[in-house]
């Protein structure tokens, strides 16, 4: 084999593998697209090739149609959970950063031997599943006066984004070399001081990179959101779109399908600029 | 801050400001509010569904009359209850193996540079990236039992699959289990190839030199070198994915509730079942607990691998 021939192979494996990977995955988004502009009539003919928009098959900007997906916008709550979503998202990521820095912190620096095993023990946080937990929740958020509200999903969403973020943030904090607070502290400056006026601003690429996860995770949720709330315009999307927007056995499947394709794909440019610092934080909280 | 800068000046601090110097008790300190926080909503609910287990408390209601360990022979005695277990078994064993061989495959290839990497990556992570529940009504519509795009191609594509009688995925129990691990393989195998992407890279490039120099290249180097090192974080991301896939209410919620015939409940729907529909709170919170000791006992198994594969 010719040394160009070898780089021409290593070169294309790469493409042959990731290629058909890529497109098994993505699938269902490509679908969602392709679903979300089709009329009634195209979309509910069984004869009609599904992957093209019929029967103007080469003109599809004319047999295709936007009105299903300013159904969603327009006639639904869907405006309103996307605002929900993202004031749960906002409120809870203040919460778990108040909690998660302080906290990520003392574990990377501070806490010595048992730092190591307080990793593992946030863990097993993560195996009391939430299906478990809602059931005492659902009453107690009931006697709280909370039921029905967003507030109730604010409380709740940290018990499950402080433990993820802290095990993020002890992961960047290790990366910061120990000379440069040392330094500062030779400078008079008091360990809480050099916290806030060093460590913070330099990790500031780490701490995005947790609120970008935790805001995700929070979007993601979806037995309390289902379950605690029961109002359509108190709805998040995760709950809002799955239950609102299916009526009995009728299914809008194009603006379903907008509804799910638009955040998936923003959540997926957010988390594809980050993942990189993700990876970073990862390892550094596991394994060092 | 201000605070702070005060203290700063004033020679001395005081000694409250001394005492939070010392890192015996600042580090407590600092650890203690997010675990008095966690300990109020993860570790109270936790305690009482345990003792909600133990009774025979009904929807929308803390407290019952105590009855041992009746739920969990009540549950155990059920038929469903035991498919429900079997499934969840099947269901996560199935897709993390899956999952496994995809994540590793996958990540190999994915470490490289190359041309248009930034947006094949964007499409690989979209499973995970994407809100599970709205991803599942995603997979909902391609395997509708009218409409089903899979059946489309099968069908009329490719001649696989009879285009008048096509398979109905959601429809028969076998076909709707084999649908739930699909779903749940898509899902989480983006997160492992994340997982394993890091763990390529926290392989020093000095390992990679000395390697080449004892030549080992292709295969030698993926057995000898790459491999062994890559094993702890292989046992985090099937932890992970064993934890996520088990624990998880979503994808069976969404795609079949459980049906058809209850053949695809798994433990996390069919707690909810029970608990909440039927309004069985204690049975419910049994069945849930079920998990539990599973799900722990993988973990102390996992890291125990974890562990010794790091040292050697």
């Amino acid at each position: 084999m010719s040394e160009s021939f070898r780089a021409a192979l290593h070169r294309y494996s790469t493409y042959l593998v990731v290629g058909p990977f890529a497109i098994v995955l993505a699938f269902p988004f490509f679908w969602m697209l392709v679903t979300m502009f089709k009329t009634n009539l195209d979309l509910y003919n069984t004869q009609n090739v599904p992957y093209v928009y019929n029967p103007l098959r080469w003109a599809f900007w004319r047999s295709a149609t936007t009105e299903h997906v300013a159904y969603v916008f327009q006639q639904t709550d869907y405006p309103r959970w996307i605002f929900n979503t993202i004031l749960v998202g906002i409120v809870v990521v203040a919460i778990t950063l108040v909690f998660a820095l302080p906290a990520g912190y003392a574990l990377a620096r501070l806490s010595g031997s048992w730092g190591q095993m307080a990793g593992i023990a946030i863990f097993l946080v993560y195996l009391v599943p939430p299906t478990l937990l809602f059931l005492p929740l659902a009453p107690l958020v009931a006697r709280l006066g909370l039921e029905d509200s967003l507030a109730s999903l604010m409380l709740i969403y940290p018990s499950f984004t402080i433990p993820f973020s802290t095990w993020l943030l002890m992961g960047f904090f290790k990366t910061i070399p120990q000379e440069l607070e040392d330094a500062s502290l030779v400078d008079g400056c008091s360990r809480i001081g050099s916290l806030v006026r060093i460590v913070f601003p330099i990790s500031l690429p780490g701490i995005l990179t947790v609120v970008i996860f935790a805001f995700s995770l929070c979007v993601n949720e979806f037995i309390y959101a289902f379950t605690f709330i029961s109002t359509s315009s108190h709805r998040t999307i995760s709950a809002g779109v799955p239950n609102e927007l299916i009526r009995g056995d009728v299914f809008f499947w194009q603006s379903l399908m907008a509804a799910t394709l638009i955040p998936s794909v923003v959540l997926a440019l957010l988390y594809n600029t980050f993942l990189d610092r993700f990876i970073q934080g990862f390892t550094g909280g596991a394994f060092r | 801050m201000e605070a702070d800068a005060s203290a700063r000046w004033s020679p001395g601090g005081g000694r409250w400001r001394r005492t939070l110097e010392s890192r015996r008790v600042l580090g407590p300190a600092l650890i203690a509010p997010a675990v008095v926080f966690i300990v109020l909503v993860v570790g109270v609910p936790f305690g009482w569904a345990i003792y909600l287990s133990l009774t025979d408390a009904v929807g929308g209601s803390l407290h019952g009359n105590w009855v041992g360990l009746d739920n969990f022979t009540n549950a155990w005695h059920d038929a469903n209850f035991r498919k429900a277990l079997e499934n969840t078994l099947i269901i996560t064993l199935a897709s993390q193996a899956i999952v496994l061989v995809g994540a590793a495959v996958l990540s190999h290839y994915l470490i490289r540079d190359f041309r248009g990497k930034w947006f094949l990556r964007f499409l690989i992570i979209l499973p995970w990236a994407a809100p599970v529940s709205l991803a599942v009504l995603g997979w909902l519509w391609i395997l509708d039992s009218l409409f089903s795009v899979v059946n489309w191609t099968l069908g009329h594509g490719l001649g696989l699959v009879s285009t008048t009688n096509p398979p109905q995925w959601l429809g028969r129990p076998n076909l709707a289990l084999i649908s739930v691990i699909v779903v749940q393989a898509w899902r989480i195998l983006p997160f492992a190839v994340v997982i394993f992407l890091a763990g390529l890279a926290s392989i020093p490039t000095e390992v990679d030199d000395a390697a080449k120099i004892d030549g080992a290249i292709g295969f030698k180097k993926l057995r000898y070198v790459t491999f062994p090192l890559q094993l702890p974080i292989a046992l985090v991301a099937l932890l992970f994915g064993i934890v996520f896939t088990a624990a998880d209410f979503t994808v069976v919620y969404v795609l079949t509730q459980g049906g058809p015939f209850n053949s695809t409940q798994v433990l996390t729907t069919w707690s909810f079942q029970i608990g909440v529909n039927s309004g069985s709170l204690g049975e419910g919170a049994a069945i849930s607990l079920y998990l539990f000791p599973l799900l722990a006992a993988v973990t102390i198994a996992m890291l125990f691998f974890a562990r010794r594969a790091q040292v050697s």
